[in-house]
């Protein structure tokens, strides 16, 4: 049986170790890892893997199954058609921040998006007090329609109760 | 002149301190047109360093544009040193020898460099922004360090303690 990609994720309230004995069972049964992302969001542990097995999505479960019970973790897997080497680089990045409301997100993404900007990395914080949360976005992507666009559409964004500031990435290579 | 081939990490030229030049000779300038023609053949590229070609010496070509606001265009810089640099700022870098990967990476925002030029002779530069990023990371390759060693946090930009080799953290 040839090996195939898996999309490995997995929540759960956080604690010490869990990225090591995830790893470390899927490693005893005989997985690969590709690429990986680990964050903690609102004190939550949150993690996408990809996973490569020789075996089916039930076999893959049941090689993590002690690890998920110990660490009280909820997963998910997906058989995924996985592209390893094709990193798209983005060209600009967008930081917005404001007193948190609802719809930041999706007014600032709507825009940009209609801009002709593809997003290929969104972080965001809630940070400030309880009583007066900060929102703070950063947003990084290609500018398919140029900067000049994406300007113009945080340009109408901005003085809504949020500041957005754009700047190129210039990659240098050597 | 020839074009040579990139060596790609992992390989122990590339995380080996380079050798001075000490001779300027027909094999020195046969280095220079090679790196050149290897250069040229590397669309987007604006530097590379002799490691990166499987010869360990202190030898970096850098190629960003005059027009890009006081550039200096082609240069050679043979046994570079950075003798004073001012502030820091964040930039994305992408490396030949590693290939599919650009990260963030903290440098000076200005060098002065020290270095010879194809016959010997001492020279010295000034390199603000983009230019000097080029030649820091070129700099780099001379002493066995790519910019894998000096990413910084996707998601925070940290600047990281770490003691450079000048010192100068």
């Amino acid at each position: 049986m040839t090996k195939k990609w898996y999309m490995l994720t997995m929540v759960g309230k956080d604690r010490a170790g869990i990225v090591s004995h995830v790893t470390a069972a899927l490693y005893d049964g005989g997985c690969h890892l590709g690429e990986a992302t680990m964050a903690r969001l609102g004190g939550n542990f949150t993690i996408m893997l990809m996973v490569k097995f020789d075996g089916s999505r039930q076999a893959l479960l049941d090689q993590i199954e002690p690890v998920v019970q110990s660490m009280d973790l909820h997963v998910h897997i997906d058989s995924i058609d996985a592209k390893l080497h094709y990193h798209l680089v983005p060209d600009v990045r967008v930081t917005v921040y404001g007193a948190d409301r609802a719809g930041i997100v999706a007014q600032v993404t709507t825009a940009l998006t209609e801009a002709g900007l593809n997003i290929l990395d969104l972080e965001s914080d809630v940070a400030g007090t309880e009583q007066q949360p900060i929102y703070v976005m950063t947003i990084e992507g290609q500018a398919s329609e140029g900067i000049v666009s994406l300007q113009a559409a945080l340009d109408i964004i901005s003085g809504q109760g949020i500041e957005a500031s754009l700047s190129a990435i210039e990659t240098m290579l050597a | 002149m020839t074009i040579r081939d990139i060596l790609l990490h992992p390989s122990a030229c590339l995380k080996q301190v380079a050798e001075s030049v000490l001779v300027f000779d027909d094999s020195l300038q046969q280095l220079l047109s090679d790196l050149q023609e290897t250069l040229e053949l590397a669309p987007g590229c604006v530097g590379i360093a002799a490691p990166q070609i499987d010869c360990s010496q202190r030898v970096v070509l850098t190629a960003v544009k005059e027009s890009q606001g006081g550039c200096h265009g082609r240069l050679v810089l043979i046994n570079p040193e950075i003798i004073q640099h001012e502030g820091q700022v964040r930039g994305r870098e992408g490396c030949l020898s590693v290939p599919d990967f650009t990260g963030n990476v903290i440098r000076s925002e200005w060098v002065r460099v020290r270095a010879q030029d194809r016959d010997g002779r001492q020279q010295s530069f000034e390199f603000s922004g983009f230019e000097a990023r080029v030649v820091q990371h070129e700099i780099d390759h001379l002493d066995g360090l790519l910019f894998l060693d000096r990413l910084v946090s996707r998601r925070h930009d940290l600047f990281r303690r770490k003691v450079y080799r000048d010192g100068g953290e």
